[in-house]
């Protein structure tokens, strides 16, 4: 086993996090001014924003599911017992002790098994949530949904909304965990991290594409 | 006062009222209560040229002479021969109203209102605002065309007017002393479509002075700027009542007492719609620009908000106020015997309103209101005077409607609502008819006696009475549909999109920024605020810890 910085988030998936994370900061900025936590922009104004943050990430998540299938790559967030017991441990327990973080990247496994856990549960009950709700809400005019049962909707679509907000604030926080900020941040920019390379995974990426491996 | 857009804002109201009362003390005292169409300031209001290939003033029975309006209406006749028949089907002529759904029977000749309360047993008043030539009571003949007043509907030279059926007592008909001789060839010869002035002659002045009664009707509409009407704007579009209130064979489109709540038919064929005054029948069902995601929303409200609702944003906002608030109890004080008025208002436009009259009580008014809003299915019920109803449970609907989000005709709509408190039978809890008009002894205008104006009231329209009267809270609903304003002083989504929405009493449906689950928002801002509070003391911890393992 070799440590190498190797590629490991491709121009998309890079291009795809951070466009994300602006369009979701919109999503829930624009969104909870609708809801009339704040006024910052009028009823109209908070609409249309969330609505045209709400169609550009429908796109950008059309484009990122066909790449997970492409590419493989969905298989990083096959959830795992392995190494799970040792990562919750470090939270609750190592981090306060100045240990080093038990878990080491794969180049088949970029994320710690609670990670992959956590964007698994993100994206299978999450997202569903907030996408169905947002979308019956978006079309409420389209299933007469103006009377009582809207009010189902919004329920899931605000509960979903604060459960986003909460998870947004545990995965900035979790950036300082282990390595510093900028460690943590950098591949996310560059691409590049360290991971346990095979020899076999080592050789190929020397041979085959040289530019993936430094 | 300045410039034309000041009715735009809400806010300027204050601004303009502070501006009228500083005119009003230049301005000589005008009374605009119950002048009706005997005003002089009428003028004709241009109509749009007219098409009719008929010139009245080369007919040679117009040369008359004629002695008066009957002998005027029998030369209407001669050539218009089906236009008698046509007109006695008309509300306009008969006052009576049966409703297509609730069977009530309605109309001015039988309902009690929460203003005058009864035009019936009155006529010889009330009837000034009917469309023919004596009906002073029981035994106006109701068969002769010859009785229908053409004139006061067709005359185009502002010069035409009526005055009450009969004198009345002198503490009312000194009003309508003095008027300049309508000369009958000259209107005559001068007839064509109704403009603003001919159906503002009345429909301005319903419930006893310029806007009493509706709130989005009073003599501002003759000759309004944009801004207070889009359609009627006289140096716009400048549309005619007709315009929208389509009529065929003299029946006009546009009930009260049935609402088209919610058109769902549109425009229709090219050249067949000519049967409602519905907003749709012309803006089609998808008024809003389809191309913008504000327009596809627009249109989505229309199923469940009436266009009024967001297109008239506050009623009597042209300079007239409208009357919110009647006391019957106070009336019938007297100063040396004789009744008087108090003008303690001044409205928009400089004039003066009685907030006290010895032969109603007394008044409140309101301008630029914002409307009251409830589901509405279009159908009004009303209170009629055999509906017996409690006293002691809240105030008395003189006219309800039904209405609800699960119900799929029934749409938000704007209504003044008008609180009186007025006299009833307190032996038989009904409404009461008062006998207010007459040059006797009983009548309440003149005389100021309760007791025997509601006796005989009663009495003369054969309706029982238990002698003992009292007074009763009541409420009356007018749906809004007039003064809709230009689009870009539609309200904004801001308006009912909020906690504190103009649509705060709507149930039954979840207005998104109106709306939301205490508890689910309790319990949200609990667990982001929880979430930060753990974030930062884990990594305060951390941090200890490290300084700890350093030292």
């Amino acid at each position: 086993m070799n440590r190498r910085r190797v590629l490991l988030f491709s121009r998309f998936e890079r291009f795809w996090h951070w466009s994300q994370m602006v369009l979701i900061f919109l999503l829930l900025l624009s969104g909870f001014n609708i809801h009339g936590f704040y006024h910052v922009l009028d009823f109209r104004g908070a609409v249309e924003w969330h609505t045209m943050a709400a169609i550009a990430l429908g796109v950008l998540w059309i484009f990122a599911i066909f790449w997970h299938l492409t590419t493989g790559t969905w298989r990083h967030y096959v959830p795992t017992t392995r190494g799970l017991w040792q990562v919750a441990r470090y939270y609750a327990y190592g981090i306060f002790k100045g240990e080093r973080h038990p878990y080491h990247k794969a180049y088949w496994r970029k994320h710690n098994p609670l990670q992959a856990l956590t964007y698994l549960a993100l994206k299978l009950l999450l997202f569903p949530a907030i996408w169905i709700s947002g979308l019956a809400y978006l079309f409420a005019g389209f299933w007469n949904g103006a009377g009582e049962s809207l009010m189902w909707v919004a329920l899931v679509h605000t509960a979903a909304a604060f459960a986003i907000a909460v998870f947004i604030i545990a995965h900035i926080y979790l950036l300082t965990a282990g390595h510093s900020f900028v460690q943590h941040v950098m591949p996310m920019i560059d691409g590049f991290d360290e991971v346990d390379l095979t020899p076999e995974e080592e050789a190929y990426l020397e041979q085959d594409v040289p530019n993936q491996i430094k | 006062m300045a410039a034309s857009n000041r009715w735009s804002s809400l806010f300027l109201s204050a601004v303009l009222f502070s501006s009228a009362q500083t005119l009003s003390a230049t301005t000589d005292i005008i009374d605009s209560d119950m002048n009706f169409r005997s005003q002089e300031s009428v003028q004709p209001i241009a109509r749009e040229a007219s098409a009719s290939t008929a010139d009245h003033s080369k007919y040679e029975i117009l040369e008359g002479p004629f002695n008066n309006g009957p002998e005027v209406t029998r030369a209407c006749l001669s050539c218009h021969t089906e236009a008698g028949k046509h007109f006695m089907k008309s509300i306009h002529w008969t006052w009576e109203y049966t409703h297509p759904t609730t069977g009530q029977k309605l109309g001015k000749k039988s309902i009690v209102n929460n203003f005058c309360t009864n035009a019936r047993g009155n006529e010889g008043m009330c009837a000034q605002c009917h469309a023919g030539y004596g009906w002073k009571d029981d035994s106006f003949d109701f068969t002769n065309q010859n009785n229908i007043d053409c004139l006061v509907c067709h005359d185009r030279t502002g010069d035409y007017y009526k005055t009450p059926p009969t004198k009345g007592n002198k503490a009312c008909s000194i009003m309508f002393e003095g008027k300049k001789p309508i000369y009958l060839v000259k209107v005559a010869q001068n007839i064509g479509l109704p403009g603003r002035e001919n159906c503002g002659g009345c429909h301005f002045y319903g419930g006893g002075g310029d806007g009493v009664k509706h709130g989005d009707l009073d003599s501002s509409l003759k000759q309004p700027s944009k801004e207070l009407d889009v359609h009627m704007d006289a140096k716009g579009l400048n549309f005619s009542c007709t315009k929208c209130h389509v009529s065929n064979k003299h029946l006009w489109a546009g009930s009260r007492y049935s609402v088209i709540a919610k058109d769902t038919k549109g425009t229709g064929q090219p050249g067949i719609r000519r049967d409602v005054a519905t907003c749709e029948s012309c803006h089609g069902l998808s008024p809003h620009p389809g191309e913008t995601l504000a327009g596809i929303k627009l249109n989505q409200h229309v199923e469940r908000v009436a266009c009024q609702t967001c297109h008239i944003p506050t009623i009597a906002r042209g300079g007239v106020a409208t009357k919110t608030d009647w006391d019957w109890r106070t009336a019938g004080k007297t100063i040396d015997g004789e009744g008087y008025k108090e003008k303690a208002y001044t409205q928009g436009n400089g004039e003066h309103r009685a907030t006290y009259k010895s032969i109603k009580g007394s008044f409140k008014y309101g301008e630029n209101l914002v409307p009251h809003y409830a589901w509405f299915d279009g159908q009004m019920i009303y209170t009629t005077i055999d509906t017996e109803f409690d006293p002691d449970s809240g105030p008395v609907e003189i006219n309800r409607f039904n209405g609800s989000a699960a119900d799929d005709k029934s749409r938000i709509w704007p209504f003044k609502r008008m609180h009186t408190v007025q006299p009833y039978d307190k032996g038989n809890n009904t409404l009461v008819y008062m006998h207010l008009w007459g040059d006797d002894d009983d009548a309440y205008w003149g005389n100021y006696d309760f007791g025997n104006a509601i006796r005989v009231g009663m009495e003369k329209n054969g309706i029982a009475y238990s002698g003992e009267f009292d007074f009763v809270d009541t409420y009356s609903h007018w749906p809004i549909t007039h003064m809709v304003a230009p689009k870009e002083d539609a309200l904004s989504c801001d308006e009912c999109h909020a906690k504190q929405s103009r649509l705060k009493n709507i149930e039954g449906v979840y207005i998104p920024g109106r709306d939301s689950s205490r508890w689910l928002d309790i319990i949200g801002l609990l667990a982001i605020a929880g979430t930060l509070f753990g974030v930062v003391g884990h990594g305060a911890v951390r941090i200890l810890n490290r300084k700890g393992g350093q030292s």
